[in-house]
């Protein structure tokens, strides 16, 4: 029955596409731990949603681990200091961001000691309530580690309102060049199974599913040791593909249930989290340990001594490469350095930008391995429909976007498009077609930003008529009750027209 | 008294019912396209297009003697909507989109006079009488209303910079 399952399974999830994955021998070198840097830049937007708000002042002493942002709104994440030692700055750095644009950051001079500051731990996590949880992981600043950086802890407690039945684990780390997952399962995986009891305790699920994919064996090996004791964990192969580790595609190759379009697993009682981000829910609940470091591939033909590093968050990338026996001699100059994976990491135009929280990988690739070739027409091959895994049609959509047609290439399924680059990778004529995605969506999130605008404005435009007609009026009845008569007391003086100040600025 | 209650209720009845025949046979009527033109309009009526206000910018769009091109705070986006909706071509070349703008006043030659903040078609701007006065950027829609009325030529229009949250990925230059 199991083998007819995975059959099934396998054949649900056909499409995506087998590049070379470039793992070893970065995978099989044991982790190096990296010296404490001198100084660290921690940005205050390190995940989705909005950026964290500086808690601290230039010139305080912090220790190692103390909350430095809090977090705003209900989609944030709280920052914490990576090491101790003393603010010397706040204020804008390059953001590792393809843009190259300013960000907020903190600046941190290390006094070298690296002290903790004091840490609320619990010796029995599963005796704590569920929002409990939530709220510790919330406070230790957690965030997924697999890329997107979504905060865990909106996850984790929205699963329980969400009667969430299944939680799984991707440990599948499809993207080429990165195994800092493969070698966390490899070196912490009794760490992660503890992690993954506790977030089973806190999401409320029924049972964990471990997915990791086959060209890992000595994870998978590990991770079944760790989880042989735990009935509600189970750890399952699934085929190497990519992209594997899309949450939406790992759902369907475990369940066989498909994630509805624009949807989020949660609709089909599915949770999904990282295989490291149950490792730093394990620290912040077990030990009250905030997110301060995370393990890093650092990788690409231009590295001297490639492997998985672990880091700081704040740390420049420029360090941890040199640290790597910085740029082999004999590779010429890199052709491309990129923060993350190469199928959908960021492409940086220096690596003079911090690593955080979300920063799998440090890439330095050759020009064999960008492999980057002029774009030639479209020649309608469909190579690209075949390689797509949402099943869309890239080169229709592209070529609306191209004409500037962005309402038809939403109809063609571009909210849909995960921008995993499958497309691109097998484009014959290497049409830059994620790019396309990547700009079309963003024009898109422009124009509702300013729809959003013109729908304020004409609110504001309305009270400003309001409050005229308001103000005449008022005047109107000053000047009639003075005409009426003596008036016992004199009537106060109407404000000026404009003025929207409160009125304790009128003085004069 | 029985003449006056009864002449005074038939003069009524008959008013009313000329009224209620005169609204339903001498109704204006209003375009439902201006109407819709309207709704897309930023709504301000700053007064930059030469009409008075959104509604007449609507209308003379509408009726075909004003380019839909000729809103400033709507832009190009605006231009292509109104285009796109009333099906007709329009030459965007013209119009130079140099990006959103917003008021900005330097704070060292601000008098506080207030005349800024009578013309702020949204009341963006902060202040009082003989108080340095400020520019609620998220509030502003870069009208450029206020800009001319600033004795001390303390405003200024400044290019809103781009943050990390508002980059766009510039489109791929087209091949052949």
């Amino acid at each position: 029955m199991g083998f007819i399952d995975r059959f099934l399974r396998t054949r649900k999830f056909s499409r995506g596409i087998h590049p070379e994955d470039h793992k070893r021998p970065a995978a099989d070198a044991l982790v190096r731990k990296m010296p404490l840097p001198e100084r660290l830049y921690v940005p205050l937007l390190q995940h989705v949603g909005a950026p964290a708000h500086a808690a601290v002042a230039v010139g305080d002493t912090v220790q190692k681990g103390q909350r430095i942002a809090a977090p705003q709104g209900a989609i944030s994440a709280a920052i914490h200091a990576p090491t101790s030692g003393r603010i010397v700055a706040i204020g804008d750095i390059v953001a590792p961001h393809p843009s190259g644009l300013p960000v907020a950051a903190i600046t941190i001079d290390s006094d070298g000691r690296d002290e903790w500051t004091t840490l609320t731990a619990c010796a029995d996590p599963f005796a704590l309530e569920p929002a409990e949880i939530g709220r510790r992981v919330s406070a230790a600043g957690v965030v997924g580690l697999g890329g997107a950086a979504f905060p865990s802890a909106v996850k984790l407690s929205g699963g329980r309102d969400a009667n969430v039945d299944l939680l799984i684990i991707n440990g599948g780390e499809c993207e080429p060049f990165l195994s800092c997952d493969d070698r966390l399962m490899r070196d912490r995986a009794e760490e992660a199974v503890d992690g993954i009891a506790i977030m089973l305790h806190a999401a409320g699920a029924r049972e964990a599913r471990i997915g990791i994919e086959d060209n890992k064996p000595e994870a998978i090996a590990a991770m079944r040791a760790a989880a042989a004791g735990h009935p509600k964990i189970r750890v399952e192969p699934v085929p190497t593909r990519y992209p594997m580790g899309s949450e939406k595609h790992l759902v369907l190759a475990l369940t066989g249930l498909e994630v509805p379009a624009q949807g989020r697993p949660a609709d089909v009682g599915v949770v999904v989290h990282n295989v490291a981000t149950a490792v730093a829910v394990r620290d912040a609940v077990r030990f009250g340990r905030p997110l301060v470091s995370r393990l890093v591939t650092v990788n690409g033909a231009c590295v001297r001594e490639p492997g998985n590093v672990e880091v700081l968050i704040g740390t420049l990338a420029d360090e941890v490469l040199e640290f790597c026996g910085g740029l082999r001699a004999d590779r010429g100059a890199p052709a491309r350095l990129l923060m993350g994976g190469p199928m959908t990491g960021m492409q940086v135009p220096s690596l003079r930008v911090p690593v955080i929280k979300g920063t799998g990988g440090i890439l330095v690739l050759d020009a064999d391995e960008v492999g980057l070739r002029t774009p030639g027409p479209c020649i309608r091959c469909s190579t690209c429909v075949r390689a797509c895994p949402v099943g869309l049609l890239p080169l229709e959509i592209a070529r609306r976007i191209r004409a500037g047609d962005l309402d038809a290439a939403v109809k063609f399924g571009l909210k849909d498009c995960i921008a995993c680059g499958c497309c691109a990778y097998d484009c014959p004529s290497h049409i830059p077609l994620v790019q396309y995605f990547h700009h079309a969506k963003g024009e898109l999130a422009a124009r509702d930003r300013n729809k959003l605008r013109n729908e304020a404005t004409k609110t504001l435009a309305q009270a400003r008529a309001e409050r005229l007609e308001r103000e005449t009026r008022e005047k109107a009845e000053t000047a009639a009750r003075r005409k009426a008569g003596p008036d016992p007391q004199p009537a106060p003086a109407p404000r000026p027209a404009g003025a929207a100040a409160p009125p304790a600025g009128e003085s004069a | 008294m029985l003449f006056a209650v009864v002449s005074l209720t038939l003069l009524g009845a008959a008013l009313g019912v000329m009224l209620g025949l005169a609204s339903r046979f001498f109704a204006v009527e209003a375009n439902p396209v201006v109407t819709e033109l309207e709704a897309m309009m930023p709504g301000s009526n700053c007064g930059q297009c030469g009409f008075p206000g959104c509604a007449g910018a609507a209308a003379a769009i509408a009726a075909g003697t004003a380019s839909p091109a000729c809103c400033p705070p709507g832009g190009r986006a605006l231009a292509e909507t109104i285009a796109a909706r009333l099906g007709i071509a329009v030459d965007l070349a013209g119009l130079r989109d140099e990006g959103p703008k917003v008021a900005g006043i330097r704070e060292d030659i601000c008098i506080g006079c207030t005349r800024c903040i009578k013309v702020c078609p949204t009341d963006a701007i902060l202040g009082g009488p003989k108080q340095i006065h400020n520019v609620l950027r998220d509030a502003c829609t870069g009208c450029g209303s206020c800009i001319e009325r600033c004795p001390t030529e303390a405003m200024a229009m400044q290019p809103l910079p781009v943050t990390l949250q508002q980059w766009v990925w510039p489109k791929p230059a087209a091949c052949a």
